[in-house]
């Protein structure tokens, strides 16, 4: 530590040049922590979900539909021990804010999603009015929806009966998670399935996707595959997969995720160790007489080499640290001014491991050469500026 | 008679450049007693800035034995060789070699913290040397907020810090007006009267070698004559 100030004096020695590199270190780390954090999100499939569910989809695409007509089919398999069923809405708030919004069956709902809080006056309010709709509690925080507001929600596939795309709900209800994790995703709204059955241009019928609630975890295969061949060779096979599954194979529509991000940042840190490492042995070159002089004095070879690799280490935690933090500030706004999109993105502390793991080898990979070049000169050469 | 502080038992240098061998010196030997301020005088290239530098465990000769304070310093390892310099020589160079981003007190307390001595004691320490050399008031100035005489008194602030038994000192006023130079000369003739250092120092200007006791003459890298200083 008593070294310290001399390091923190020789990294700010030409001012401009450790501002611009720290600069470049931040937007690296923040660019890291915000896309690994997505990645993570992107690429875990949504872990906190429980196994007590399968995902009934189209077997063409999970944008397909699956028929209304499925659902008392599906309870008839052994294993079952409810069903529901959620339609994608395609909802639209204001001008073009995109929201999680799905028609469903309050009932079932309540029934196959326990992880939904709400007293069960608002769960019998949705069921009963036509009109009605439960939003998320973060969702309505973010707009300051309270019940008995109206929502007007824009439907961006399903025009009402006269054309227009616009609907209009009342809110009965809002809805907690059962847990922290489970807080984190209540950003959806619930619309009133027989409302939309009726009121929605395209008919009857709609049913989206099911979810199955199982009597016993440790059938999930074997109830998966009776539902499927339950539909074989009919207009409307089925899919079904555990929700984990699901939520991984949603995702990867996109992409692989994890390999897109690691090929980023694998081409930033690049081009960082680069940068970094043409301002370290700059900064190096420049001081040899310097070097040679606290040698002289009596430093040893060991303490100059670490004096550098010291520098070295500073540079790259001060702008991995900041970047960071930035990332962290970010997502946390992120997610408190769009729920609908990051609200469910979990925090992942192995990030920041990894980020500080990054710090170290890239002040390593920087720092060593010229520390070690600074640890071996000769003092009378360098004196004499050979 | 008392052990003298430095003694050269027929020390040779070759530097290799390439496939050039350069004999820099012949077969050297010396006494310089304890408490002496001797002049180091000589064309260029004539060897006294690779004495000096042997004679300040700089560099090691290629045979032959170097003795300072009754160490033999020419068989100690780089390690060793880097302790005993910190505790045992102060350097006072052309250039001043001063760090730029630290301020004059920080300059100065840079041997320090080679040492286990506390934060505070490092800074009491420092100050005394400043005050030492007449710049306690300068203490928190940058070395380009200095003149070229107040950043080589600095150095010899930093070169006398540790209480080190002998200064080695290459061109001190090298770079320095007269009236400068003799006032840097001065410091260092108080340093060796009144505080007992042993002093050698190199310098091509005989002015400046009236300030020691007595000059030693080099050429060709061989010790051509001494001659006492009028007092």
């Amino acid at each position: 530590m008593k070294f310290f100030a001399f390091v923190w004096s020789s990294l700010w020695r030409k001012k401009t040049r450790t501002l611009f590199t720290i600069l470049s270190l931040v937007s690296a780390f923040l660019l890291f922590g915000l896309l690994q954090t997505i990645g993570a999100f992107f690429t875990a499939g949504a872990d906190f979900v429980g196994a007590s569910r399968l995902i009934v989809q189209s077997r063409v695409s999970f944008t397909d539909s699956l028929p209304i007509r499925h659902m008392p089919l599906i309870e008839q398999v052994p294993g079952v021990r409810a069903v529901h069923h959620d339609q994608w809405f395609g909802g639209v708030h204001g001008e073009n804010t995109q929201m999680f919004t799905f028609a469903s069956n309050p009932r079932t709902l309540k029934t196959v999603y326990p992880e939904w809080v709400m007293p069960d006056e608002q769960w019998e309010a949705f069921a009963k009015t036509k009109t009605g709709a439960i939003v998320g509690r973060n969702l309505a925080n973010q707009y300051g929806w309270k019940v008995g507001d109206k929502l007007p929600i824009k439907s961006n596939i399903f025009p009402q009966k006269d054309g227009s795309m616009a609907w209009e709900f009342d809110i009965v209800g809002i809805y907690d998670g059962k847990d922290a994790t489970w807080q984190t995703q209540t950003i959806t709204v619930y619309v009133n399935y027989d409302y939309f059955s009726e009121a929605n241009q395209f008919g009857e019928g709609f049913a989206g996707v099911y979810a199955v609630l199982l009597d016993d975890v440790e059938r999930a295969n074997e109830v998966a595959q009776a539902i499927d061949a339950k539909f074989l060779n009919s207009p409307d096979e089925t899919k079904t997969q555990s929700e984990k599954d699901f939520n991984k194979g949603f995702f990867s529509q996109i992409g692989d995720i994890g390999l897109i991000v690691r090929l980023i940042l694998l081409a930033v840190f690049f081009t960082i160790v680069i940068l970094t490492g043409n301002t370290m042995a700059q900064a190096v070159r420049e001081r040899i007489p310097e070097m040679a002089v606290l040698k002289t004095i009596g430093f040893s070879n060991r303490t100059v080499t670490g004096l550098v690799l010291a520098e070295a280490l500073l540079l790259c935690f001060l702008g991995g640290l900041i970047g960071m933090g930035l990332a962290q500030v970010l997502m946390g706004g992120l997610a408190q001014n769009a729920p609908q999109f990051f609200g469910a993105i979990p925090r992942d502390p192995k990030i920041w491991v990894q980020a500080l793991v990054a710090m170290a080898v890239i002040a390593l990979v920087v720092g060593l050469p010229p520390a070690l070049r600074a640890g071996r000169l000769k003092i009378v050469d360098a004196l004499a500026e050979r | 008679m008392s052990e003298p502080m430095v003694k050269v038992r027929d020390v040779t240098k070759v530097y290799t450049r390439g496939k050039e061998r350069l004999e820099v010196l012949h077969h050297i030997s010396l006494d310089i007693p304890k408490g002496d301020f001797v002049a180091l005088m000589g064309p260029s290239g004539s060897g006294k800035t690779t004495l000096l530098n042997l004679i300040g465990g700089l560099d090691q000769p290629s045979s032959g034995e170097v003795w300072v304070g009754g160490k033999r310093i020419d068989k100690l390892s780089s390690g060793e060789l880097s302790k005993w310099r910190a505790a045992n020589v102060g350097f006072v160079f052309q250039f001043y070699n001063l760090m730029p981003v630290l301020t004059a007190q920080k300059n100065v307390e840079l041997p320090l913290l080679l040492t286990n001595l506390s934060a505070a004691k490092r800074r009491q320490n420092a100050e005394t040397a400043l005050k030492l050399v007449g710049l306690a008031e300068r203490r928190n100035h940058k070395p380009k907020e200095l003149s070229g005489g107040q950043e080589q008194r600095v150095a010899i602030a930093r070169a006398i810090v540790s209480d080190p038994q002998i200064l080695v000192c290459d061109e001190p006023t090298g770079d320095l007006d007269r009236h400068t130079a003799d006032e840097v000369l001065s410091l260092l003739q108080t340093l060796n009267r009144e505080h007992g250092k042993t002093i050698v120092m190199v310098t091509h200007d005989p002015k400046a070698a009236e300030f020691a006791k007595y000059t030693l003459h080099l050429d060709k890298g061989t010790l051509a004559e001494q001659a006492a200083a009028a007092a």
